[in-house]
């Protein structure tokens, strides 16, 4: 019984990991359709954001509460210099927006090789992060529970401001149609520029929730990219609910596959699954028209 | 019912507002060419404020690109002025803005927003930052009173994607009213309708134009009859006449273009 919940709990972790990672290309990729592989690296700049905040805040404690609006900041500018400088140009060349992205990918890889050095650093975990709790028997590290907490408070957010706010009404009618949205005053320049920005901010803030579970490196991202894109491939290209679920079963499928297997065959067969489920389901768990993919 | 803010009483007629000083869409020497190809070649169009101008012709005279190059959907070249301010080559959420609305030929409303937040959308354009990220509560008037105009009051919260075709169309030009736009540029707004509907929509559209600049792209001569009050006959790319329907209708050049195709002589 300790058993069945640590693994659950292990996986539900994991897939809150992946979730955080997957919010931002929600936005980026799903809803406005831009292949975005430089993802992974403004997860890095955050996670590397959480270090140098804790560099001149010494309290771990107050250092992770700032450092995670501040990762969201550094995340989005790059984002934004990132739209404004190269993807702007390229809306409708998801090809192209694939291969600079990995250019810029590149480039930020080695920028953080060249001011970090290419060993990993360490973030402190807050005191109060420390040690577990027991559910039904089963030990949670703290660590998990707060990113679980993170994932599920950036998910609710996300949710509001598209679903409840004239923010949110203009990103989705800048998906659903950018003629009539043009047309009715809405600029998609603007728009545009805002959501990559709050795409590529959550990539920061999930930055700053890994350095809690594993040490911060130069390539830190691309071990988030592709989980990344499935979560929002499997999901539903553009629907949130969809990366929720299917973060979340990614993730428990992963620790169950793991568990009774190894490491390397449980990745092997969730990536099967993925193949499999997406023969027959290709449009994912939901679907959405979007403005130049799926 | 309010008291209706959006919809003056009125009625449209051929030369456009009687008194004061009309406002006016000056089209001078618009040019469409897409790779050599003169889609849209020097046409000149005044339509004034209170006139229900109809835009007629043969298929691929240009009409539908006229209105693109007007919201500056494509480039073009010429000038478009709109009662003083020149429009041309400005970006299309600002001639938006300038008050120059359109509707699409294919219905064209945010499928998968409900009715209230697509006229929402539409009044809100040039929303403060701020503002952006606020809940609202409540309805504004104005969202109000085009839903009782466009007969959706008790669709609102139903998803503009599940809406009949006619009432896609309504919600199209109910968007607009919003939009509080003074020029109108209706792109066959009563294609695929039952003829209840078009009548129904044709005097909406007379209470329209009765305070607005409107120009309307239409194939049904029947319709262009009963509703127009004035009317510009387009042939590939050029303006071959303009006038009452009568007018046109007796124009040479006219029966010319329209020889053995059903569309003058109604269908």
């Amino acid at each position: 019984m300790e058993l069945l919940i640590g693994q659950m709990f292990a996986g539900l972790s994991l897939g809150s990991v992946l979730l955080l990672a997957a919010l931002g290309l929600s936005l980026t990729f799903g809803q406005m359709g831009v292949i975005n592989m430089a993802h992974g690296e403004f997860m890095m700049a955050g996670a590397y954001t959480a270090f140098v905040v804790q560099r001149s805040i010494s309290d771990a404690g107050i250092s992770l509460l700032v450092s995670i609006p501040v990762g969201f900041l550094v995340g989005g500018l790059l984002g934004l210099v990132l739209e404004a400088v190269l993807l702007r140009r390229m809306y409708h060349r998801p090809l192209d927006t694939l291969l600079v992205t990995f250019g810029v990918a590149l480039i930020l890889q080695q920028a953080a090789r060249d001011i970090f050095g290419a060993p990993s650093v360490d973030v402190r975990a807050p005191a109060w992060l420390q040690g577990n709790v027991e559910l039904l028997g089963a030990p949670i590290p703290l660590t998990r529970l707060f990113i679980l907490l993170l994932s599920l408070v950036c998910l609710a957010g996300l949710v509001v401001v598209l679903k409840g706010t004239p923010l949110g009404r203009r990103i989705r009618a800048v998906v659903l149609n950018r003629d009539l949205a043009e047309t009715s005053g809405i600029s998609t320049r603007r728009t545009d520029q805002l959501t990559f920005f709050i795409g590529s901010g959550l990539a920061g803030v999930a930055g700053v929730a890994v350095t809690l579970i594993g040490s911060t490196g130069p390539y830190l991202g691309t071990n988030y990219i592709v989980d990344a894109f499935l979560v929002v491939v499997a999901g539903g290209v553009g629907q949130i609910k969809g990366a929720v679920i299917a973060a979340f079963a990614l993730g428990v499928l992963q620790s169950v596959f793991e568990f009774s297997t190894t490491a390397s065959i449980g990745k092997v067969l969730i990536l099967v699954l993925i193949v499999v489920f997406l023969q027959l389901r290709p449009q994912g768990i939901f679907s959405l028209k979007t403005r130049s993919l799926a | 019912m309010t008291t209706p803010t959006l919809l003056p009483d009125g009625e449209p007629r051929a030369g456009g507002l009687r008194h004061g000083r009309p406002k006016y869409l000056e089209v001078r020497g618009l040019t469409v060419a897409f790779d050599g190809f003169v889609a849209v070649d020097s046409v000149n169009l005044d339509v004034i404020q209170g006139d229900l101008r109809f835009l007629i012709g043969p298929n691929g005279a240009g009409k539908t690109t006229i209105i693109d190059a007007i919201t500056g959907l494509v480039p073009a070249t010429g000038s478009v002025n709109h009662t003083g301010t020149e429009i041309l080559g400005r970006k299309v959420h600002k001639i938006a803005r300038l008050g120059v609305g359109r509707t699409f030929q294919t219905a064209s409303v945010f499928e998968n927003l409900t009715v209230l937040q697509n006229l929402d959308i539409a009044a809100g354009p040039g929303r403060k930052a701020r503002e952006l990220l606020r809940r609202r509560k409540g309805v504004d008037p104005a969202v109000q009173e085009a839903l009782e105009i466009i007969g959706l009051t008790r669709a609102a919260d139903k998803q503009a994607g599940t809406l009949a075709h006619g009432q896609k169309q309504w919600l199209e030009i109910g968007m607009l009213l919003v939009q509080n736009s003074d020029v109108l540029l209706l792109d066959e707004p009563i294609a695929g309708m039952s003829q209840d509907e078009r009548d129904e929509t044709g005097q909406l559209l007379r209470r329209i134009a009765a305070s607005r600049i409107t120009l309307v792209i239409e194939h049904d001569m029947d319709f262009v009859r009963e509703f127009a009050t004035s009317v510009t006959v387009l042939a590939a790319g050029k303006v071959l006449s303009e006038g009452s329907v009568a007018q046109v209708q007796a124009d040479k050049k006219v029966q010319e273009v329209y020889l053995g195709t059903a569309g003058m002589e109604g269908h």
